[in-house]
């Protein structure tokens, strides 16, 4: 009898078949997983934002309930590993476990213990929990963005392609060395049989019998070499190339990022963290959105001026404010810079609201008059309680620019509402 | 059947079969590293060594699986299929953290109970470790599934891979027509009520994938009709009932059921078609697992002591050589260590080390019985072993198996003692240790122990008031007054989801009293 056996490799096949459990799994506590995300994000530094995040669960909320005993009652347990009892001797209960040691029957539901449910979530579920419900509002270019466009560029050659796009010079460029390689021994021996001919023919006795011989084998070694010279083709299929195209996805959608920040006396380093960590939401942000996105900072006390990220972030000034100023940088860097309209223009201000007096005006004027008519978005955020003047002027704004919104946070937990509050989609609550 | 590796520390080595050789064979090749073809050599082997024994398989379908892919498996409860739910999930997350933290060994080897079965080799194991799988799984599980009573009984290992198939297909379609919510809920509450789906008595008739899609339809029509019948909404008027149909109205069902999910399913008014089919799929397979949950001192300890014997013998005629045999029989050792009470690693009887080492006493008695065992066992005592085994495993489960083998060799060997703890008193008491005098009680205390029945909590339908407020009413009856533990409660809460109405629970002592009670609302929803 044959042994009926079959060794099927399935190593290939069915590959994450759990996800379909683990996704229901991520529904199930949709709340809880929400909830860790914010407080991450409310934690964390945009280098460690898109990383994955521990999820802790407490162990009751996952627990799946079943009809079991509890302690108490009257039981027998057999145990192994007896050292010294003797049958009638009495132990004291042993505090806190029941059924005296541990109980056997139910060891695998007890065992594991009261620990929370601790489990992580991939860089990849983060983020779709970070952005669920988020959009960028007011946009149909981002629709475009999500589609990378295609250039066409000149990579090359290849050995293969259409008539058209046949290079004619580097074609015969190779075939001219594949001649010369092919041809250079034979002709080597040419030129050496043809000076002998030469030789030969001047010979004194060229009339004898055994040099005519000698003529008319050579002659004839030449033509016989000839012959297999013209074998060598002229132009050959390998020699032809062709013009090389690839494609590669250019950016369809650019994006710049103008951040505007009060440095002056009054933005503490609570304030300046939580105007950052706007700052960076967006930009994390804007990157799901764009291909390319140009941070341009801008910080400000009386006068304004262009810094790097490091400088805008840690550097602290004294001095009144003038929050126009940087508003006219602004404008001025567009218009410098950005103005081709292959640029989405996102303007984010932060601000503790102190303004110098006669100024806030001219910054509702500024805004409308040139900066909102070229802007995707400005989002206005006071790290601030109180409402100064420019928070009034900015208040006009409010519902009569659709590309303008503002908030107020006053602390490092209420930025991420307020982002969602600001970017969420139409109709969706945040 | 699951199999893990964790190693606890100080593993002892167990002595080598003391076989002689019968012939000498030649030498199989042994690197560390298998082979399809390796593969195939050894299996073949193995099943001439396993023929010479006379084990009785159902065909071997090896497949060869990847780490990842055997923690799936893991987290569907070894099913190489399941429909989806969140709990497996869950299950997935905790086996892969488990793992990549190091914290334990993965299991080395699943084996369905199908027809061909289904024996997973991971790709990370050496040949060692594959001889060892196939020695243990596609022979050693194989021939219990195939022979023993309770699994033919039960189980139909020809039909669950397709009934799996039939069963996910379908979970998917409702949670497509009706929701994933509305399928999550009913899953969940249909789980919490799992271990009390499940028939003891009666057997079920095995039909094929065909049969059953086809009478679906049919059913669903029929219990439908059933249920509505139930729930006349119109009473009789009271002069025209007699005494005795009041009488048989007044208790419904007639008799207390043990089957809860089977209750449901054919009697709760409100459940539409396809939730009644839900409760049905997972009381099937409530139902197909249900041998394994009282068997595993048995299936783990016969597949042991096969791929012990079977590895061995092969060893013996020359087939193996000695690194190799190191090497599974360190994986073999610590699989069947018993860390003694108080150990650390202590968490009641190893499943495995029983089994394997009243498989192995067993032989002995037959082989080489003491004058003992001649008292013990008068009738298995001198007489052939591989019969003798064969008996064992096809006709007990673990309670009766304990209860009927269990020797005082073996009960000297694990040093049993028993702890008998009763809330009346203040202390534990050893009520019997492994002497003369105990070697009865221990076995019948650890027989006791096995007995599912003690196990969990015997709770059943006790009434539902049909004329009233169609609540229904289960009852537990207290065995040595062993309380319910907390979670009564919320599975109280499912059954109400599936029922639809007020649930009550009642704690029944000893003494006939009612001693606790509990009772869900019905859920709202289904107004």
């Amino acid at each position: 009898m044959a042994i009926l056996q079959q060794i099927i490799d399935r190593r290939l096949s069915g590959k994450n078949k759990s996800i379909g459990n683990r996704e229901r799994f991520l529904r199930r506590y949709k709340g809880q997983i929400q909830e860790a995300v914010r407080r991450a994000v409310s934690g964390r530094n945009i280098r460690e934002l898109e990383q994955g995040e521990d999820v802790t669960l407490p162990r009751h909320d996952v627990s799946e309930p079943v009809f079991g005993h509890a302690r108490g009652g009257d039981r027998e347990y057999v145990h192994p590993g007896n050292q010294e009892y003797l049958k009638g001797d009495r132990i004291a209960r042993p505090e806190g476990q029941g059924g005296g040691g541990s109980g056997s029957g139910e060891a695998s539901d007890s065992g594991e213990g009261e620990d929370d449910f601790v489990f992580r979530l991939t860089r990849e579920e983060f983020m779709r929990v970070f952005f669920d419900d988020l959009a960028l509002p007011h946009l149909v270019r981002t629709q475009i963005a999500e589609v990378p466009e295609w250039k066409s560029h000149r990579a090359g050659f290849t050995s293969d392609g259409t008539p058209n796009n046949l290079h004619v010079v580097r074609s015969m460029r190779g075939a001219l060395a594949r001649r010369i390689a092919l041809g250079g021994e034979p002709r080597k021996e040419l030129k050496r049989l043809e000076a002998h001919l030469l030789v030969l023919k001047a010979h004194p006795q060229a009339e004898t019998a055994l040099i005519q011989k000698e003529i008319r084998e050579t002659e004839e070694l030449i033509a016989e070499l000839r012959r297999t010279m013209r074998h060598v083709p002229y132009i050959d299929p390998i020699d032809l190339r062709y013009r090389n195209r690839v494609k590669t996805p250019v950016p369809s959608a650019k994006a710049v990022m103008f951040c505007l920040m009060d440095v002056s006396g009054s933005m503490d380093e609570a304030r300046k963290d939580m105007a950052k960590r706007f700052f960076m939401l967006l930009y994390l942000f804007l990157t799901r959105h764009y291909e390319r996105i140009d941070l341009v900072f801008l910080r400000h006390h009386t006068q304004a001026q262009e810094v790097t990220e490091e400088e805008f972030f840690h550097a602290t000034e004294t001095g009144g404010t003038v929050v126009s100023s940087a508003l006219v940088l602004m404008d001025e860097i567009i218009k410098a810079r950005y103005a081709s309209g292959e640029w989405n223009v996102y303007g984010a201000q932060a601000s503790d609201g102190d303004n110098w007096h006669q100024d806030s005006g001219r910054c509702r004027e500024l805004l409308v008059d040139n900066i909102l008519p070229v802007v995707r978005y400005y989002a206005y955020v006071q790290v601030a309680e109180t409402e100064q003047n420019l928070w009034q002027e900015y208040q006009q704004l409010e519902g009569v620019a659709p590309n303008f919104a503002m908030r107020k946070v006053s602390d490092a937990q209420d930025i991420y509402p307020v982002f969602r509050d600001l970017f969420k989609k139409e109709g969706v609550p945040a | 059947m699951i199999t893990t590796t964790e190693r606890p520390p100080g593993a002892p080595v167990l002595p080598r079969s003391t076989d002689l050789p019968t012939s000498r064979l030649e030498r199989l090749p042994s690197p560390s590293d298998w082979t399809f073809e390796l593969i195939e050599t050894y299996h073949t082997e193995i099943a001439k060594t396993a023929r010479s024994f006379g084990l009785d398989t159902y065909p071997n379908q090896l497949e060869v699986i990847t780490a990842e892919q055997m923690m799936d498996a893991y987290a569907s409860v070894g099913m190489p299929m399941i429909y989806r739910h969140w709990s497996y999930g869950k299950q997935f997350i905790s086996t892969e953290k488990n793992y990549k933290r190091g914290h334990m060994g993965l299991a080395y080897e699943i084996v369905i109970n199908s027809d061909p079965c289904i024996a997973y080799l991971m790709e990370e194991n050496t040949m060692a470790m594959q001889a060892l799988v196939i020695a243990h799984a596609a022979y050693g599980h194989n021939s219990f599934f195939k022979g023993n009573y309770l699994f033919r009984m039960w189980t139909d290992a020809s039909s669950i891979i397709d009934y799996l198939v039939y069963a996910r297909h379908y979970i998917a379609e409702c949670e497509e027509r009706h929701g994933l919510d509305a399928v999550e809920d009913l899953l969940d509450s249909c789980h919490a009520l799992m271990n009390y789906g499940v028939d003891r008595y009666r057997r079920p008739q095995k039909r094929s994938l065909a049969q059953e899609s086809a009478q679906r339809a049919d059913r669903e029509r029929h219990m439908q009709q059933q249920v509505n019948d139930l729930w006349r909404t119109l009473p009789r008027k009271s002069e025209q009932a007699t005494e005795s149909e009041a009488e048989a109205a007044r208790r419904f069902p007639s008799e207390p059921q043990e089957n809860l999910l089977y209750f449901i399913e054919k009697n709760a008014a409100l459940l539409e078609p396809w939730q009644r089919e839900v409760v049905r799929i997972v009381r099937k397979i409530a139902q197909y697992f249900y041998p394994q949950r009282q068997t595993q001192v048995m299936n783990e300890g016969w597949a042991t002591f096969w791929h012990y014997t079977l590895l061995n013998t092969m060893y013996d005629r020359g087939q193996l050589d000695d690194g190799f045999m190191m090497e599974w029989l360190s994986s073999h050792t610590s699989v069947v260590f018993q860390p003694p009470v108080g150990h650390r690693a202590y968490s009641g009887i190893n499943p495995y080390a029983l089994g394997f080492k009243m498989f192995t006493d067993l032989r002995r008695v037959c082989e080489k019985p003491t004058e003992e065992d001649r008292r013990w066992f008068p009738d298995y005592a001198g007489t052939d072993w591989v019969k003798t085994l064969d008996y064992a495993m096809r006709n007990f489960k673990d309670e009766s198996f304990v209860g009927q083998f269990l020797s005082p060799k073996t009960m000297r060997d694990f040093r049993l003692f028993a702890i008998r703890d009763y809330q009346s008193e203040s202390e534990l008491e050893v009520s019997a240790i492994h002497d003369d005098s105990g070697y009865q009680a221990l076995r019948e205390s650890l027989s006791r122990q096995y007995d599912i029945g003690n196990r969990e909590p015997d709770i059943q339908v006790w009434s539902v008031a049909t004329r009233g407020d169609r609540s229904l009413t289960l009852r537990h009856t207290q065995r040595n007054n062993l309380p319910l533990n907390d979670s009564a409660e919320e599975v109280l809460k499912h059954v109400a989801r599936l029922w639809g109405f007020d649930v009550h629970l009642e704690s029944v002592d000893s003494g006939g009293r009612v001693s606790r009670s509990w009772k869900a609302a019905a859920p709202k929803q289904n107004y």
